[in-house]
């Protein structure tokens, strides 16, 4: 394998692990804001990385031309679609989640 | 070249998964809230998903599809964010 390809298959492998610490957080964590952290955060990585591995991928000049689109255009609009849930959440009054009150939950 | 074929689409495969993963909290999910979050990180993932089938097939029409289910996507979670608050706008 040449060097080229090593780098596909590493970012290719570091942005399934980020898919996958995306997908745990949005079963795992505990109320609307700490899952809204964890799907525009690592999900976000886990795209731009895997995506990165597609331009690298793809030979001829206008595919991964699409590709740096695509990267640039959901490093953009991924963390802005969780805030504004995020914020809806918030202006209907969802209280976060604490550990005073209810204890270990 | 074959198996580094077969490599990205066992990538491609991991995300498909991890979006059934994500679909769990869709059923689950608490508020509305929460599931507008795992339906727009199974779309996500969905574009992850195409984006690797096009670079594993050399088909580069196919990230003209990711790029239209990208759009889709955020404007589904914004449309809904809107949806649910009163005056201002959410961003």
């Amino acid at each position: 394998m040449t060097p080229v390809e090593w780098a596909i298959v590493a970012l290719a492998a570091l942005g399934a692990f980020f898919g996958a610490v995306a997908a745990i957080g949005i079963v795992r964590m505990p109320d609307i804001y700490t899952r809204a952290h964890a799907a525009s955060k690592s999900d976000t990585l886990g795209a731009v990385l895997t995506i990165a591995a597609v331009a690298l991928a793809l030979e001829s000049g206008l595919s991964t031309i699409k590709a740096v689109l695509l990267v640039v255009f959901m490093f953009l609009t991924n963390p802005t679609a969780a805030h504004a849930i995020a914020r809806a959440a918030e202006d209907q009054g969802i209280e976060p989640w604490t550990t005073d009150e209810e204890g270990e939950r | 070249m074959v198996e580094f074929a077969t490599a990205l689409l066992a990538v491609a495969a991991a995300f498909v998964s991890f979006g059934v993963v994500a679909l769990y909290r869709v059923f689950a999910g608490p508020t509305i809230h929460d599931r507008v979050i795992a339906v727009n990180v199974a779309g996500t993932n969905t574009v992850i998903a195409i984006a690797l089938v096009a670079a594993a097939f050399e088909e580069s029409t196919f990230l003209d599809v990711a790029l239209v289910y990208a759009l889709l996507n955020f404007l589904l979670s914004i449309a809904f964010s809107k949806f649910n608050v009163e005056h201002g706008g959410v961003l």
